[in-house]
């Protein structure tokens, strides 16, 4: 990283001290923001925090958020599952198979950048009018599951691509110069190199999913149980927040669950930046 | 036979390459498919310039929405744009290293708070906030502005420090030749040449803003009227579809679809903005 020390600023000049202490002062806004937020969500919500709220069945005396942790991990868990394996095969195929200035490749590009600035809530009507409405599953968290992997497909595929993308050529030349085709060059000396890259991506998906609202209130449903299999409605614990919001009656214990989300929020970013450390400091 | 796995897997990989290109193609099927004929039952001219949201009463003006869309928008862009890239301007110039350390992870923090958790934030600490300075209601444009001109930061800010970043070292070092300061050559000789990468950075954090949802309808106090003042409520189109969609049935239900197809459509062409600026900047 290019760092200069900036040269002394000249006091006298009215206009570069103005300039420097606007650029300041909003990178101070950004951060009292950013801490104020945090800070206020604990102080509300922590003192709630009690373990009735971690019954394993939902009633309108506890108001418990464990069924919508359960749920939250379950969707979760399977949106990863459909998600990264076609994005990770989406990025391999652009970054090590396509040639420059393919058309194909253009398309992809364009409909990846296509998917990753539609509005949650439009991904969310759209699972509801093919699974809810035109496969008539109603409200399920297979139906959830499956809007949100092609919600997080175009992070994942960005990610990955950033990341496959960012391995040395040499290292590709060495394997191809030891005989080894492209398949086995991707597989053995490509991906494991990018590894913490992807992994990265995959934690900010994580972050997503775990937050998303809009397009699960329609597709998953409110429920507030386990289901007992996928084709049953579930909450995460995102939409537990937001029904506890409409119920009116629980604003504690959804301040309570703001707060399990925010921990989990933190984390995942904590360790998502901590893989992208190690990535470019492994290469 | 690894010839045939090397055929095989290209082959796969490929496959999952188009996984977006049908997603995409599928979303504008199912959107376009259930909306349009909504629009014509209800006539364009009626549904896009109809002043009156009645569903009781079969009127489906969505004017009223389409405002509140871009009033909240521009009230959002207002707030944050100057933060923002004035954040991204110390980011990328003035910040010293350790303290890039603490505020870049911070900034991506703020990118990965959950919706529901602004919404609760806007709910409890702005919307009282704005009763007491100004004796309303408290929900309304600004209000809403306020909430999603702190959401939107994060992604302005990114894009803007990658513009800045990207600038040619000489450009700054001509300036400083010159015998400016370090806050003027930064200033008035990198960020112009930064201007369309950060206008990007605009563009995609207005794709941001109007697409929001659940944060929006929590503030914003969702009156389906134009609104004539800045503290008036408003209603947006993402706002529309969540409130009513639980349980809207027939025509009120594809004419909520229909909003969506409008939503979509802004999106596509702030997608279509968004890559042509990111192309010309070369971000």
């Amino acid at each position: 990283m290019k760092q200069q020390t900036p040269p002394p600023a000249r006091r006298r000049d009215p206009l570069s001290v103005f300039l420097r202490t606007i650029t300041r002062l909003s990178a101070y806004l950004t951060m009292a923001a950013l801490l104020f937020l945090i800070a206020y969500i604990l102080w509300r919500g922590a003192p709630h925090l009690k373990p009735s709220l971690f019954q394993w069945t939902y009633t309108t005396e506890n108001a418990s958020m464990l069924p919508a942790i359960v749920n939250t991990v379950t969707i979760t868990l399977l949106s990863l599952l459909m998600a990264v394996p076609v994005g990770i095969g989406s990025a391999i195929y652009l970054a090590e198979y396509a040639g420059r200035g393919n058309r194909l490749v253009t398309l992809i590009r364009l409909t990846a950048e296509t998917l990753s600035g539609i509005p949650s809530i439009v991904y969310g009507l759209f699972g509801y009018l093919l699974f809810n409405i035109s496969l008539k599953w109603g409200n399920t968290i297979l139906g959830g599951t499956l809007t949100l992997a092609i919600m997080i497909l175009p992070l994942v595929m960005r990610t990955t691509e950033e990341a496959l993308r960012s391995v040395p050529d040499s290292f590709r030349e060495g394997s191809f110069g030891l005989g080894a085709g492209r398949l086995r060059t991707v597989f053995a000396i490509v991906l494991p190199s990018a590894a913490p890259g992807i992994l990265s991506g995959v934690i900010l998906a994580v972050g997503r999913i775990v937050g998303e609202t809009a397009a699960l209130i329609f597709t998953a449903g409110t429920a507030a149980k386990v289901p007992d299999t996928l084709m049953g409605s579930g909450r995460t614990l995102a939409v537990h927040m937001y029904a506890l919001f409409s119920e009116g009656f629980y604003f504690d214990e959804a301040y309570a669950a703001a707060v399990v989300l925010l921990v989990l929020v933190v984390g995942l970013n904590a360790l998502s930046a901590y893989a992208a450390k190690r990535f470019t400091k492994g290469v | 036979m690894r010839s045939f796995a090397e055929t095989a897997m290209r082959w796969l990989f490929l496959l999952t390459a188009l996984v977006s290109v049908g997603a995409v193609l599928l979303i504008c099927v199912f959107l376009f498919a259930n909306g349009l004929p909504a629009i014509f039952e209800i006539g364009p001219a009626e549904f896009l310039l109809g002043k009156t949201w009645k569903p009781g009463n079969n009127l489906f003006g969505i004017f009223p929405m389409i405002v509140g869309s871009l009033y909240v928008t521009a009230g959002a862009m207002v707030v944050g744009v100057p933060v923002g890239v004035l954040t991204a301007v110390y980011l990328a110039r003035f910040c010293p290293k350790r303290a890039y350390r603490v505020v870049k992870p911070a900034v991506d923090l703020l990118a990965g708070i959950p919706s529901i958790i602004y919404g609760f934030f806007g709910l409890t600490v702005l919307v009282p906030l704005m009763q007491t300075l100004f004796g309303t209601g408290g929900k309304g444009v600004l209000t809403a502005s306020l909430l999603l001109g702190l959401m939107i930061l994060p992604t302005v800010i990114g894009v803007s420090e990658s513009a800045i970043r990207a600038v040619p070292e000489s450009y700054y070092e001509g300036a400083l030749a010159l015998g400016a300061s370090h806050e003027r050559s930064v200033f008035f000789a990198t960020l112009p040449a930064a201007k369309s990468g950060i206008l990007a950075g605009v563009v995609l954090g207005v794709g941001r803003a109007i697409g929001e949802t659940m944060a929006v309808i929590m503030v914003a106090g969702n009156q389906p009227a134009v609104p004539n003042s800045l503290l008036a409520g408003v209603r947006t189109m993402t706002a529309n579809i969540v409130l009513e969609l639980g349980y809207a049935a027939d025509l009120h239900r594809e004419a909520l679809i229909a909003t969506a197809v409008v939503l979509f459509v802004f999106i596509l062409l702030i997608n279509l903005c968004f890559s042509v600026l990111k192309r010309r900047s070369g971000v």
